[in-house]
């Protein structure tokens, strides 16, 4: 399996997003958005995509909207192909704006022609700050998200790190994306103020994920903040793969049962 | 954003019903209305949560309205980008589109006198912005003036002493009359006068900034004949006839002498040490690692923001630019800045504001925007901020201390480069402007209450996006297939090109054609564009043949690239021209060996006498309470938590500890993701114990801060013998022998310290003359400040521990190689109940307390211990409560302590070479056993249990209780 994982001005967590491939089992590039631009046949070419956090173009405007725009105005047709062929795509927090700001996501209404007008917004936190914390969060029984769906119905621990990570929709907007199953994992302790506490969502059939807590960053255990204390007490998970690479190790595989099919 | 502010403008006064805020695009170009939709719709706005409109508007009904631009010429990132993307989105080039940006700020229910309070000291810094209180939408952007293009000469040769002083002043120059007079004799010698742009390169090359000249001195002190310090049989040092004590080179003498001893006597660890823009260590076989920690305070006076910004990407850089370059992998930051809720320097006046002195900026606004711009900087670049501390003390006021590191990793065989005869000067990064001109004279000078309005233009703004790209390019640039693409690289900081190049040209000289420098704007002076100190700009050597290659991953990462000439000229001169004519010709060896060191006098006797004051009795749990609220004791979640400590996922231990969020002892990173080796980060600063106005003593400040750092690294797992250190002297003026007595005294600390806990130095930086003279002739003097900043090997991660208690029955043991010193000097605990003792901290002797740190370190690495904690500011019973608060306020462990001391009040005594550890209760008596092989007592002082309580003779606390006080301080 081959993962592209798109960078650009600005991008900061695109190693650990390499290496959280990696560490699943997939090959990886990481390419400059430039040469995505010149040549969409990369995208058609991936059997996954990774759109990593940071501070595309300075965040300047709002987060993830130059990057967004850029994607939304000249790479949608070729997203689109792969949405269609259930290519797994993950944006892990300014990835996330982008995949919003593209139009990708949450894509109720599939992939038209023409970008949808984005119907939810990451907006600044509620605290109008930076917040880095690691939280808990739970995925919903009921999540389609081919990255989470095997932690569905578990609570663990991610760290977010963002300035703008505050979900945002109408209600309208929300309820579709409930009754779809489209929530893939929400906040327990709701820090930024997101509506019906949602940290990610995916498109209706699952492979397109965004999320604002960063999962790639969790890829051992002692990246935890209380490993000690889970070591001290002999805790039984210190020897199992972490929730940060189980969702890694889902999508390469779910990417492979999609090269079997086509 | 409407509501944040709104809620700041309390602290002025002032009570806003409601803000609404807009960002303004000023968008000079030709476009279409279907362009202008499609900018407003796609690029500028969100439909989710915004909405856009054209043209200038009143206010709304009932509102005010303010605006605020940044100046012309100030960095405005944001208006780059948009500039780009508007010329990407309409098709049309970036050089036909012009952007500037703004905020509008509409306030109801405010009077316009206060809207101009808010302005002034709330939305803008008029030193980089413009306040309009109307809608500012002008016809035309104003564009930059021509300046004088001729060259200068300036008469020298004929000035007499107080020619040349006055010269200095008027020009800012800030060189002494010896350096000045060296000058005249070297222009007489060589037969013309000088130029401006050779004085210049002088003054920048010669400042203290660059050069460290006090330091570098030779000293001649005054001392006790009963002193605490032995100075017979110290390095480099004489003692006279009449007893005066004669220093060569402090900084060789001390510092450095004590690392080549160390080297010498078998620390084989060190790779570059004082040479480079950072020192760099061994961290496995194929990895190095190196760190650098740098100060930014004057700009950080004027321009809290922009001077924090720019101070942690300078260091960032000087990282960037080590050895062939490494990559930055961790930030860290330490302020010291007045009380910013109770200013009690002149009485004790409740209302701040009115005590602030003309020229200072409120202590809450500096805090608040130096956080502000270390969090814009360090997590745009990506870098987790990882190691930090805030320091307390209203001497602060007028010059606030901002200390930015940065830890790199790179290659072994990348520690190390040269320029080559022939080599290309290649210039990377931001363009060159008027901004930041005379930062290295302005921060090496006292700061007064029109520096504000005099230095402007040596203030600046950041881009950190700049630098990323940077950062991308070079390490692209370094790893390329076939080896570096480069020589050497080094970043431009102060002193701009002139130092940046002229160091690198040393020892071969360089031809510099200033003209080829990419210019922010038109009409810089050739003198401008040679000291600017524009950030994000890397200057490296490339040898002719691999500049194609370099020019193409420049492209492809959008970072500008320009040759600006060739390093190599007959007889190693520096010579810049302008448009094919000479402006500058100098000697390397003038530039670089020229400067004179005069001889100082220092006076080192301390004014301490022994005192005999009963303590005061005090209620324990009550002042346990008022020492965690203490703000160098409570926590700094608010400034913690809006950094990025987890960027580069490879964070193993981070500043908070636990479900508590308690104060971890030290960072920990995996440099190299996978290889379960880590990185401990952390610092040390004992300013208390050298404040001469609390009968401390600078030699004790610095064995504490040194101390202290050890502590905290080996508290998580670090080898005490693979511990590398950092000194940053921050020191009021040193033309006063009292001063540069006790910056003997502190470097002699360093010398002493570094040989009795085997660490050592790899970098330093020094900062003098930080003091405050203030409208009224008065001088504020900063209290002598040495901040140690540690980076010590882990060998094994899964040896890590966190000081966090960790299990109800397990047993704290009090570790410590002085139980008869015992006191209260320096203490938080004496400062908290009013008591003033005048005399030094009880501190343990070094090589006894280095023996400790190896005690502790042997029991860690055996995993003997299940949290470990040092014992600094508030002394034993605070870092008691600290563990019991980091393992969780609900639910989490309580501890019975038993009484350990005679004196109740020494539950708070601070000192050197005390921790705290947990142990399994089977383990108490094997770690109390291999302790003493090091020399060192344990003594059991409590045992956790499950009541969430902290219980001891006369107190019982509720660990709520505990966290409520530490963490509600700051809490901001």
């Amino acid at each position: 399996m081959h993962a592209l994982i798109i960078r650009t001005a600005g991008t900061n967590c695109d190693a650990e997003l390499v290496r959280a491939f990696q560490l699943a089992g997939a090959k990886t590039s990481l390419v400059h958005l430039d040469r995505v631009l010149a040549d969409p046949d990369l995208i058609g070419d991936a059997d996954l995509l990774g759109f990593p956090g940071g501070f595309s173009y300075g965040d300047d405007i709002a987060a993830g909207r130059v990057f967004g725009v850029r994607v939304r105005e000249r790479l949608y047709s070729a997203l689109r192909a792969a949405a269609a062929t259930g290519t797994p795509m993950i944006g892990v927090c300014n990835g996330f704006q982008v995949l919003v700001q593209a139009g990708l996501l949450p894509g109720l209404d599939g992939y038209p022609d023409q970008p949808a007008k984005p119907a939810v917004a990451l907006a600044h936190n509620d605290s109008g700050r930076f917040i880095d914390r690691w939280l808990a969060m739970d995925v919903p029984a009921n999540t389609r998200c081919i990255w989470t769906r095997p932690l569905a119905g578990s609570t663990f621990d991610l760290p977010i790190a963002h300035g703008e990570g505050r979900f945002v929709a109408s209600d309208e907007v929300l309820d579709r994306i409930e009754a779809a199953g489209c929530i893939a994992m929400t906040y327990r302790d709701n820090v930024n103020g997101s509506r019906r506490a949602i940290a990610g969502i995916c498109n209706p059939d699952g492979h397109i994920f965004g999320l604002m807590p960063h999962p790639e960053r969790f890829l051992e255990w002692n990246r935890h903040p209380l490993w000690t204390r889970l070591r001290h007490n002999g805790d039984q998970r210190l020897t199992e793969p972490t929730p940060g690479l189980r969702m890694f190790v889902a999508a390469v595989k779910a990417a492979g049962q999609v090269a079997v099919e086509s | 954003m409407g509501d944040r502010i709104r809620r700041a403008a309390g602290a002025f006064g002032v009570s806003p019903k409601a803000v609404h805020s807009t960002r303004i695009y000023l968008i000079e170009a030709e476009l279409t209305e279907g362009d202008i939709d499609r900018i407003g719709q796609t690029l500028l706005s969100d439909p989710v949560l915004e909405a856009w409109s054209v043209g200038a508007h009143p206010a709304r009904e009932g509102a005010r309205l303010i605006e605020v631009h940044p100046l012309p010429g100030v960095m405005d990132p944001a208006a780059q980008t948009v500039r780009d993307a508007v010329a990407e989105l309409t098709g049309g080039e970036p050089s036909r589109v012009d952007v500037m940006t703004g905020y509008r700020y509409e306030f109801v229910g405010v009077e316009s006198d206060d809207l101009t309070l808010l302005g002034e000291r709330l939305l803008a810094n008029g030193v980089v912005e413009a306040i309009h209180m109307t809608p500012w939408m002008p016809d035309e952007f104003p564009h930059g003036h021509q300046h004088d293009m001729s060259v200068h000469e300036v008469a020298i040769r004929e000035l007499d002493d107080a020619a040349l002083e006055q010269l200095s002043r008027e020009a800012h120059l800030f060189l002494s009359l010896d350096e000045m007079r060296a000058i005249r004799d070297e222009y007489r010698e060589l037969g013309r006068e000088p130029r401006e742009i050779e004085l210049e390169t002088l003054a920048q090359t010669w400042s203290e900034h660059c050069v460290h000249k006090t330091l570098k001195s030779t000293v001649m002190c005054e001392v006790d004949e009963h002193d605490s310090i032995e100075w017979r049989g110290r390095p480099g040092t004489e003692i006279g006839d009449d007893g005066r004590v004669t220093i060569h080179n402090l900084l060789k003498s001390t510092v450095a002498a004590a690392t080549h001893e160390l080297i010498a006597d078998g620390v084989d660890w060190t790779l570059s040490v004082f040479v480079d823009n950072a020192g760099i260590i061994e961290f496995d076989e194929q990895h190095a690692v190196c760190v650098k920690v740098e100060t930014h305070n004057h700009p950080s006076a004027i321009e809290p923001y922009g001077g924090a910004a720019t101070g942690i990407g300078g260091c960032i850089r000087d990282v960037m630019g080590t050895g062939l370059a490494a990559r930055p992998i961790a930030n860290t930051d330490v302020f010291c800045v007045a009380h910013p809720d109770h200013w009690r320097l002149p009485s004790d006046e409740p209302d701040a504001r009115a005590l602030t002195p003309a020229g200072c900026l409120h202590p809450g606004r500096v805090l608040r925007r130096v956080v502000d711009g270390v969090r814009d900087y360090g997590n745009r670049m990506g870098i987790p901020t990882l190691s930090g501390g805030v320091w307390f003390d209203d001497r602060y006021i007028g010059n606030p201390l901002v200390f930015a590191g940065c830890v790199g990793v790179m290659p072994r065989d990348a520690i190390a480069g040269a320029a080559q005869r022939g080599d290309r000067i290649i210039a990377l990064g931001g363009r060159t402007g008027r901004d930041g001109i005379h930062g290295a004279t302005f921060s090496s000078a006292e700061l007064t209450d029109s520096h504000a309005d005099e230095f402007s233009h040596a203030v600046q703004i950041g881009n950190a996006i700049e630098e990323k790209r940077t950062l991308d390019a070079i390490m692209r640039a370094r790893d390329a297939e076939g080896g570096p693409l480069y020589s050497a690289i080094t970043d431009c900081g102060a002193g701009g090109f002139s130092s940046a190049v002229g160091e690198m040209g040393e020892e071969i000289g360089a031809y510099v054609q200033l003209e080829r420098a990419p210019l922010k704007y038109a009409g810089l002076t050739p003198t401008e564009i040679w000291i600017s100190e524009s950030q994000e700009r890397m200057v490296l050597a490339v040898a002719p043949e691999k500049v194609a290659a370099l020019q193409a991953i420049c492209d492809e990462e959008h970072v500008e690239l320009c040759d600006l000439g060739t390093f190599g000229t007959d007889g190693a001169e520096l010579v810049l021209t302008y448009d094919g004519s000479e402006v500058g010709r100098l000697p390397m060896s003038f530039l670089h060996g020229g400067i004179p060191m005069p001889t100082r006098e220092a006076d080192c006797r301390i004014q301490s006498g022994s005192c005999d004051i009963d303590t005061p009795s005090a209620d324990i749990g009550e002042t346990l309470l008022r020492l965690l609220a203490h703000p160098n004791i409570a926590s700094k979640h608010w400034i913690i938590e809006q950094y990025d400590h987890e960027v580069q996922g490879a964070t193993v231990l981070r500043p908070q500890v636990g479900a508590g969020r308690g104060p971890g002892d030290a960072s920990v990173v995996e440099p190299v993701p996978g290889s379960g080796q880590g990185l401990a980060i952390s610092c040390g600063l004992a300013t208390a114990f050298g404040d001469p106005k609390r009968g401390g003593d600078p030699y004790d400040m610095v064995l504490g801060a040194i101390d202290e750092c050890v502590r905290n690294l080996v508290c998580v797992g670090a080898d005490p013998k693979r511990i590398a250190i950092l000194d940053n002297f921050c020191w009021p003026s040193c033309g006063r022998p009292e001063n540069l007595g006790m910056l003997v005294r502190a470097a002699v600390g360093c010398y002493d310290g570094a040989k009795a806990y085997r660490t050592p130095f790899v970098s330093g930086k020094d900062s003098l003359n930080n003091q405050f003279k203030a409208e009224d002739g008065r001088t504020i003097e900063i209290p002598p400040t040495l901040l140690i900043t540690g980076i010590g090997i882990v060998p094994d991660l899964d040896r890590c521990i966190t000081m966090d208690a960790k299990a109800p029955g397990n047993v704290l043991l009090l570790v410590r190689v002085d139980a008869d010193i015992v006191g209260l000097g320096c203490s938080h605990v004496a400062e908290v109940l009013g008591f003033t003792l005048p005399q030094a901290p009880p501190l343990a002797n070094p090589v006894r307390a280095a023996s400790a740190a190896a005690g502790v370190a042997s029991l860690i690495a055996k995993g003997r211990v299940c949290s470990a904690h040092d014992c600094s500011e508030g002394g034993a019973l605070v870092a008691v409560a600290e563990m019991l608060i980091a393992s969780g306020p609900d639910g989490g462990c309580g501890c019975d302590v038993e009484s350990f001391v005679t004196e109740p009040l020494d539950v708070f005594a601070e000192g050197t070479g005390r921790y705290i550890l947990e142990v399994r209760p089977g383990d108490v008596e094997t770690v109390v056993a291999e302790l003493a092989a090091f020399d060192t007592e344990a003594i059991p002082v409590g045992t956790l249990s499950d009541s969430g309580r902290l219980r001891m003779d006369g107190v019982d606390l509720s660990v709520v209780d505990l966290h409520r006080a530490w963490f509600g301080t700051l809490d901001w």
